[in-house]
């Protein structure tokens, strides 16, 4: 019943917002359903095997540019969506594996760090691949990315179902959806499987685990590449979705962002994280929209909410871990830990 | 089963470990029969838990081997040590805290099964089948250890008493050959202490050589088929219990010299 009224819901948002705000805020539908799988995939490490991460933007970027160089006229390729999505997947799990290798031994902060070194590396090295053979396009990215497509269906034109005319946006919505839909199911899977066991006891005592038999290296580079294949999953969808990829969107307050929708919502808890990574991405959005509304009501625009929104943010964070360190929605074992 | 050409389960030879300028262990040697229970005794400092941490692959010892059913062990692999057979528990408890009783049972599973990640995701009958033999062993070794009723409590809500016997349980689940326990009466009041040896004797008959340390000598005297007694990182006295009791250099170990 709740399920049936929630899936109701989730058909039905697209079309409404589309016609009471506008494709803009389908837009943000959109990268809130991107942010929404950035985060699960990053819960894998940092919620189950609670390996904090500080680069996990570079696995997204991983799988951007495999999605932008393997269907665009810049090699001129133009693989199949089918195709496309689980190699850039495969990739970032690769990648997962080549960052978890020399770095697993370090725990906690130092792990942190040398994840955050990556993550730049990563940009810099997508930032500079344009000489002496050009791979990337350097700074100026690659552009006419060949638009998402299943089959004969192109998502980046306009359709009509009966009499319904279904925008570009709404298309890449339920894409993005089922995307979502089947990281739920599989996350949910994981966590409850005896891999995700593993996970938990490395999470709660690593010595421990190591003695009942779990060969914690092996384990933990598994969680890095789950999440970073979640992450290059994304990529590719963030890639087909804007048609174009450069340097500059995988910075480090990427990460950071992402690691506070974690933190945020509920690490380890799949509704927590979802919800946390719909608060972040969308509220920012609903607070520029502020700034209009002033105009309407007021006349004029008193507060500029662009200059707001960085101290809004700090605020919500700092009373979170004062009032609620655990995250909005916890995972059990979160919350016992931090309230006995 | 085949045990190999070895007599012994456990054969340490010459094991030394220092910690700077620290001989913790001074070449250790001893050797555990199977279907027996072993007590690890001596003062405080005689290096009893570092054997242990050698032994199950902890830390690497400097100097030594380690022979367990006549095949050389590997040094510090502890989940290697498991999977070969030997299982422990800590001095001071280590369960996974915020996991239910049961789950941390079903992880000790772990070593003896092999669903892997696309098992998990595309949940094939295999992994379901796999991961139903896990619970139901789990709850037997639950029962078994006598805290069966309280498989969905979480670990750390448990009494003392029965956080020691899950760990014994989370242990037994790896199937291991020689059950290693550090301090397992520690706490524990006469009566608790009386349960848990007839626990440790049932492991024995049931198959599982147990390897214990422990400091009340009259309740280890009374458990134990051989006693192994450590002072100062070497090993000074094996033997039945009463052969050590009597044993002039374990007399002055604990009492000091002239003693007797």
């Amino acid at each position: 019943m709740l399920l049936g009224a929630a899936a109701v819901l989730l058909l039905v948002l697209p079309f409404v917002t589309d016609a009471a705000l506008g494709h803009g805020w389908v837009r943000i539908l959109d990268f809130a359903l991107l942010y929404v799988l950035l985060a699960l995939g990053l819960n894998i490490v940092v919620g189950y095997a609670g390996l904090l991460d500080l680069g996990y933007v570079a696995f997204f970027a991983v799988g951007a540019y495999c999605y932008a160089l393997l269907a665009s006229p810049h090699f001129d390729l133009h693989w199949p969506l089918w195709a496309l999505l689980p190699a850039g997947a495969l990739l970032a799990a690769s990648f997962g594996v080549l960052l978890g290798t020399p770095t697993l031994g370090l725990r906690g902060d130092y792990l942190a760090i040398v994840t955050l070194g990556f993550g730049e590396i990563i940009r810099i090295f997508l930032n500079n691949l344009n000489t002496p053979v050009n791979i990337t396009n350097g700074p100026q990215g690659v552009s006419l990315i060949d638009p998402l497509r299943i089959g004969p269906w192109s998502l980046g034109q306009v359709h009509h179902l009966g009499g319904l005319e279904i925008p570009i946006v709404v298309n890449i919505y339920f894409l993005f959806l089922v995307g979502v839909l089947l990281a739920i199911v599989l996350s949910r899977r994981l966590e409850h499987s005896r891999i995700g066991r593993a996970w938990a006891a490395i999470r709660e005592d690593e010595v421990a685990a190591a003695s009942m038999g779990l060969h914690t290296r092996n384990l933990k580079l598994l969680a890095f590449a789950m999440g970073a294949s979640f992450g290059g999953l994304s990529g590719g969808l963030f890639a087909g979705f804007q048609g174009f990829v450069s340097p500059e969107s995988f910075t480090l307050q990427e990460s950071v962002m992402i690691l506070c929708m974690v933190v945020l919502g509920g690490m380890g808890n799949i509704a927590g994280v979802v919800l946390g990574a719909v608060l972040l991405s969308v509220l920012p959005e609903a607070l520029r929209a502020a700034g209009g509304l002033q105009q309407d009501l007021l006349g004029r625009v008193w507060v500029d909410p662009s200059n707001l929104r960085l101290l809004l943010f700090g605020l919500a964070l700092v009373l979170m871990m004062l009032l609620r360190p655990e995250g909005l929605l916890p995972a059990r074992a979160r919350q016992r830990e931090l309230h006995g | 089963m085949v045990r190999g050409q070895a007599s012994f389960l456990l054969e340490a030879a010459g094991i030394g470990k220092r910690f700077g300028g620290l001989r913790a262990l001074n070449g250790v040697s001893l050797a555990l029969q199977p279907d027996t229970i072993t007590g690890l005794i001596g003062p405080n400092g005689a290096g009893k838990t570092t054997f242990f941490n050698v032994l199950t692959g902890i830390y690497r010892p400097d100097e030594g081997t380690l022979l367990f059913e006549g095949q050389p062990l590997p040094m510090g692999q502890p989940h290697e040590v498991a999977a070969r057979g030997i299982a422990r528990t800590f001095q001071n408890i280590r369960l996974f805290a915020n996991m239910s009783v049961l789950e941390n049972v079903m992880v000790g599973r772990h070593v003896r099964t092999r669903a892997g990640v696309l098992g998990a995701l595309f949940q094939t009958g295999a992994t379901r089948h796999e991961e139903d033999t896990i619970l139901t062993r789990a709850r037997e070794l639950l029962d078994y250890v006598g805290i069966g009723t309280q498989g969905e409590r979480i670990a750390n809500t448990l009494s003392y008493g029965d956080q020691r016997r899950l760990e014994i349980a989370r242990a037994l689940a790896t199937d291991p050959r020689l059950l290693a326990l550090d301090e397992p009466a520690a706490g524990m009041n006469a009566a608790e202490r009386a349960r848990l040896g007839d626990l440790i004797r049932r492991i024995r008959t049931d198959g599982t050589a147990v390897l214990l340390i422990e400091h009340d000598v009259k309740w280890v005297m009374q458990l134990c088929d051989r006693i192994s007694v450590l002072d100062y990182g070497e090993c000074i006295a094996e033997g039945t219990p009463q052969a050590v009791q009597n044993d002039p250099k374990v007399i002055e170990a604990y009492l000091g010299v002239g003693a007797t």
